[in-house]
């Protein structure tokens, strides 16, 4: 029940002969060798566990270094307790594709709606900011958040628990967007790309499609600002579309291309890739096979505690705050309970400000600390469709929808 | 610190690069304000940035001289050498997914070496 690894997120600092000077002008050159470097450990199961951590990406802080090319960069999990919004410039990053636009005029940029409408659009950003203006806070979750702590081990980014944040959207409605340009009886999807495109033209381009009724449901919006300020190119300046609820991967980035469909999407990104077994929390046994896949979806309820990590001391006989944060997926967090034996009882904790059903929601709780050994923090989220956490991980060769109850284990001295 | 770095990153022409010993990359450059759409009170700015690359290659001498023909033209060499271990079945379905689904064009012939280099591989702790 209890995580085992007693390793956390620890830091370091790696030292190499030479210096970053020597090193081409953006030149990344080798990750290990050749220069000074803060590298942080990741606490999976086995290695390889140590990334770098970089401050070399554009209009970005501090980041785990997953991939330089196309970027994977991770939210270093103690940004997560300096609260609910994630920093524009600790945000995490993730891209598919290595053809990535470093250039965005905003005076030349079309966002296009095409496809089957009566009227197709060209729209300016100017055009794009007088639509009426939406504002929403949601969690953008990477569909294979947490997959270095799958096991058995699967293939993929080897992300630790950062590759989530949570953000303040501020953009219009992608209905009002589609109302303008008339959908045509016997819509069934609509796909959306952006300017983002593969190495060799052969690679399929990557595209995301919602079904038209989630589309128009009037909570999925394009937004063109992030936490108030225009996004980072890496999120997807100048337009992301974003679905509250649902995986990142729908969230897509440079969104220039909107494309109304008369017939289900079957372009790779939808029919082959980011497919999850058909089964409850995308659960298979890794012998399992044969099994029916539909693509992921909806995000499921998580919790954490950020003020504490595995590993941290803690004074015997005292009282302690312990603080974090969850989500409900996509719904709103109904409680979040915290165990200090295992889970046969749960502390009911205090939530923090309700930033709507989409956002993180802080809590927190004051605990007792025993006299000796060690004190296990253990963290569940039920949403307000009564959805909880459980103590079994789920398991799929994706390395989907990782939301078992994340333990804390701390030494009592 | 956001504000500093767009303001030196959005301006479009590569002046002098500077590498810090902590890497930060900085561009100084003295050309004209990037161009702006503004609408309903919000205001987007131009964006120019330099993406970091990799110079970085598979360790391993001639043994490596096919996964490093073959496998960083897509992507850089970490998201490799960051993967756990995997079985040799394991490895060879990911490079036939990189060949059939996402049209890498690796040399057939190359294929058994570099899923023995990959299933070889010995990922560190």
């Amino acid at each position: 029940m209890v995580e085992t690894f007693p390793t956390s997120y620890s830091r370091g600092r790696r030292h190499f002969v030479g210096s970053a000077a020597a090193l081409g002008a953006v030149m990344m050159s080798s990750v290990r060798a050749a220069r000074a470097e803060n590298m942080i450990t990741l606490p999976f199961p086995e290695g390889p566990r140590s990334r770098p951590l970089t401050t070399a990406f554009p209009n970005k802080g501090e980041m785990i270094l997953q991939r330089i090319r196309p970027p994977l960069l991770e939210t270093p999990f103690e940004v997560f307790d300096q609260g609910i919004l994630t920093p524009n410039d600790q945000f995490f990053v993730r891209w598919h594709l290595a053809s990535i636009p470093q250039q965005i005029d905003v005076t030349t940029f079309r966002l296009m709606v095409g496809g089957h409408v009566n009227r197709p659009l060209s729209l300016s950003l100017s055009e794009v900011l007088e639509l009426p203006r939406v504002e929403l806070v949601a969690v953008n979750q990477c569909s294979g958040n947490s997959r270095g702590f799958f096991q058995p081990r699967v293939p993929g980014g080897e992300w630790g628990n950062g590759a989530m944040g949570n953000a303040r959207w501020t953009g219009f409605r992608l209905r009002d967007l589609l109302d303008r340009a008339g959908v045509k009886a016997g819509a069934v999807q609509v796909q959306f790309n952006g300017l983002d495109g593969p190495t060799f033209p052969a690679t399929p381009d990557f595209k995301k499609s919602l079904s038209i009724d989630h589309a128009r449901d009037g909570e999925v919006i394009v937004a063109y600002l992030m936490n108030g300020e225009q996004m980072p190119l890496l999120n997807g300046f100048p337009l992301r579309l974003i679905v509250p609820g649902w995986y990142s991967t729908y969230w897509v980035k440079m969104l220039s291309h909107i494309e109304v469909l008369d017939r289900p999407d079957d372009n790779f990104w939808m029919k082959t890739a980011y497919r999850i077994p058909d089964t409850p929390g995308a659960n298979v046994s890794p012998t399992e096979t044969g099994y029916k896949t539909t693509p992921i979806n909806r995000m499921l309820p998580r919790s954490f505690v950020t003020n504490l990590k595995t590993g941290d001391n803690v004074k015997a006989g005292a009282t302690i705050d312990v603080r974090g944060i969850a989500f409900g997926g996509d719904c709103g967090v109904k409680n979040v309970g915290l165990s200090t034996d295992g889970g046969v009882t749960w502390i009911t904790t205090k939530l923090g400000v309700n930033e709507g059903k989409y956002s993180f929601r802080g809590w927190r709780a004051r605990v007792g600390v025993p006299a000796s050994g060690v004190l296990t923090l253990s963290v569940r989220c039920t949403n307000t469709q009564g959805e909880t956490q459980s103590w079994t991980p789920n398991w799929n060769p994706g390395g989907y929808m990782r939301n078992s109850i994340e333990t804390t284990v701390l030494n009592i001295v | 610190m956001i504000a500093l770095n767009r303001n030196l990153l959005s301006r479009a022409v590569i002046g002098s690069c500077l590498a810090t010993a902590a890497g930060v990359i900085q561009i100084h450059t003295a050309d004209a304000a990037p161009s702006t759409v503004t609408a309903a009170g919000v205001t987007l700015t131009s964006e120019s940035v330099i993406l970091p690359g990799s110079s970085e290659t598979f360790p391993g001498g001639a043994a490596a001289q096919v996964v490093n023909v073959n496998c960083i033209a897509c992507h850089s060499a970490d998201m490799i050498l960051n993967q756990p271990a995997l079985s040799k079945v394991a490895w060879q379905a990911e490079v036939t997914k990189m060949i059939k689904l996402y049209k890498a064009p690796v040399n057939e012939t190359d294929v058994p070496a570099i899923v023995d280099y990959l299933a070889n591989m010995k990922p560190q702790p």
